[in-house]
């Protein structure tokens, strides 16, 4: 028999080699989110890969053109639909820098408390879904059951589970419930506890670590030339987060941290969303603190609240407001304004071009996740095509974000 | 966001900034195009400046003006913390000749921000490696985001390949609507074979 070792090199016998092609998606049961990566693969490394998105457009900065300012809120939670809340007040505080009105500060803290719920709620599914597909089914079904329960407190406020279109321009649809304050301090202590339980069981998996550790990696300066931004920047080292960076809402009155990574991989990238979580209820607990059981939530302006139902049906005037405020819409000044808010996958920034009459010019929203997908390519360039998933998973594409 | 950088982008560019405004604390530049991809690199290398993030780039299109369209680009400082717009006036009244520089020299986030401005509103930026369209599909007709385009416009259904004995095949072309082919991959073999025999 001839030796095992030998040589390969010795070999006269040569083989001919051609790159494979492979296509991985539109929909593919390994890939979260409707996205598709042809690559060019030789043997299992990947020489080159093209991704394509767009197969979730739905013309969303159109559609936003046809109707009042009020009637985007129902677009914008479309866009990041794991965590909309967030949209929903990101838009409503662009419409209002435009305006040039500030909501009370009990609004202020209830945006805040269900934003921050918001981001619990997409960092628990991007960890999940990361650990499932790489074959622990236990976390994700431990963490999905906590996204639950904040979507619990999501339905209990707003009446909606996913699609809330709670935000208003000046406020919010309703005040917090009665029981707010108790359920939420309930679901957040339950959260905490499914994050030790999977930190617990994932930590110590030599196989979670391996298939993470040193994979994905992207440098700081390559991160920042892609746009990137939140938690995939953070993983880099680069310690920018909006609600420290440039404070809005009440954000300068908490005290929290910025967790930040160091190797810029995919297990950064994970604990960098873990770390986060605990920062959310850090906040919410101190927002639930000092936010007023009783006082107002929308803005005491005519032009942008609705008047009450007793007065729209007992007074003309009150009848005259809301008609005007339903059929013509907010009159935003003319001009325009960029507002940034972060989101859960970085700065979601809003460019709204006003021309003063009731219905928007332009509404650009700025998101996150277009300019992340977009660094994909460089991320899995040259790994395994086996890390693409775990690599693409860790950087929580969004479809409804990415496409609009 | 800093009112400096405003003076700073005029004192060195007297004749490359048309307009400036800090409506609502936005500094807003208006450059000239000619001047786009100069002013940026500038913005980026300056010290002062230090403009290491592209964030947003997209494009307002305004049927009533000429020229018709606005490029708008947001930059933003990491290590200083500041912002700035710039914007730029590009094309014509109906909208055929949409150019300006591209930036993806500068920052890589530019490269899909591009595409996706093109796809939307058909602007052409210049001397980009790889302007295909990305939201929408190769063969979409018109830009959806001019105001001219009509929102319930229905697109031609893309036909089916003829293929002597097959049903139906996917409407791809040889490219399949990526940047590389199969076409070097079929040469590939060729040239393998060429070389076996």
């Amino acid at each position: 028999m001839e030796p095992l070792d030998q040589e390969l090199d010795a070999s006269e016998l040569e083989l001919p080699t051609e790159p494979m092609l492979l296509n991985v998606g539109p929909a593919h049961p390994a890939m979260h989110g409707t996205v598709r990566i042809v690559m060019e693969l030789s043997g299992e490394i990947i020489e080159r890969c093209d991704v394509q998105v767009g197969y979730l457009h739905r013309g969303f900065e159109k559609m936003c053109e046809r109707g009042t300012w009020t009637q985007v809120f129902p677009y914008v939670d479309r866009c990041n639909y794991v965590s909309p809340m967030l949209n929903n007040v990101g838009f409503a505080l662009a419409c209002e820098k435009l305006l040039g009105i500030t909501v009370p500060e009990r609004c202020q803290w209830y945006r805040m408390i269900l934003g921050e719920l918001a981001r619990m709620s997409d960092h628990l599914t991007c960890d999940g879904a990361m650990a499932m597909e790489l074959g622990a089914f236990t976390p994700f079904l431990w963490m999905i059951k906590g996204r639950e329960m904040v979507w619990e407190i999501m339905e209990e406020e707003t009446g909606a589970r996913l699609t809330h279109s709670f935000g208003r321009v000046g406020g919010m649809a309703a005040p917090p419930t009665e029981g707010f304050k108790e359920h939420t301090r309930a679901v957040v202590k339950h959260i905490m506890s499914i994050i030790d339980e999977v930190e617990r069981l994932l930590l110590g998996n030599r196989i979670f670590l391996d298939r993470l550790e040193n994979v994905g990696v992207i440098s700081a300066e390559d991160a920042i030339s892609l746009g990137w931004t939140g938690p995939c920047l953070r993983a880099s080292g680069v310690p920018y987060d909006v609600r420290k960076a440039h404070p809005y809402l009440k954000y300068g009155e908490v005290d929290f941290d910025v967790p930040v990574g160091s190797a810029s991989d995919s297990f950064d990238r994970f604990m960098v969303r873990l770390a986060e979580m605990r920062q959310s209820a850090r906040i919410i607990e101190q927002c639930l603190e000092r936010m007023a059981d009783k006082g107002p939530v929308n803005v005491d302006d005519p032009r942008v609240i609705l008047p009450a139902k007793e007065e729209v049906y007992n007074s003309i005037e009150g009848t005259i407001q809301h008609f005007k405020i339903i059929m013509e819409g907010l009159k935003l000044p003319a001009g325009e304004v960029y507002s940034y808010t972060e989101g859960g996958n970085g700065e979601l920034g809003f460019y709204l071009v006003s021309d003063g009459s009731g219905t928007p010019h332009r509404v650009r929203i700025r998101p996150p996740c277009f300019l992340i997908t977009a660094g994909l390519e460089r991320v899995i360039t040259g790994q395994m095509m086996a890390d693409v998933v775990p690599s693409f998973g860790s950087l929580n594409m969004i479809g409804g974000e990415c496409d609009r | 966001m800093s009112k400096a950088l405003i003076e700073l982008v005029k004192k060195n560019f007297p004749d490359a900034v048309l307009e400036s405004h800090s409506q609502l604390g936005d500094d807003t530049l208006v450059l000239a195009p000619g001047s786009w991809k100069e002013v940026c690199l500038f913005l980026k290398d300056n010290p002062q400046s230090d403009m290491n993030m592209l964030t947003d780039l997209t494009a307002v299109d305004y049927p009533d003006r000429d020229p018709r369209f606005e490029v708008v680009a947001h930059l933003y400082s990491l290590n200083r913390g500041h912002r700035l717009r710039l914007k730029a006036k590009v094309g014509d009244r109906d909208g055929e000749t949409v150019e300006i520089d591209t930036l993806t020299e500068l920052w890589a986030s530019a490269n899909w921000l591009e595409r996706e401005c093109f796809d939307m509103l058909g602007v052409k930026f210049l001397g980009h490696p790889d302007l295909r369209r990305i939201l929408t599909y190769p063969e979409f007709e018109g830009h959806p985001l001019r105001k001219d385009y009509p929102a319930e416009k229905i697109q031609p259904l893309v036909q089916y390949r003829d293929e002597p004995n097959i049903d139906k095949v996917a409407p791809f072309g040889v490219d399949e609507g990526m940047s590389f082919g199969r076409q070097t991959h079929k040469r590939g073999i060729e040239d393998d074979d060429s070389r076996m025999n």
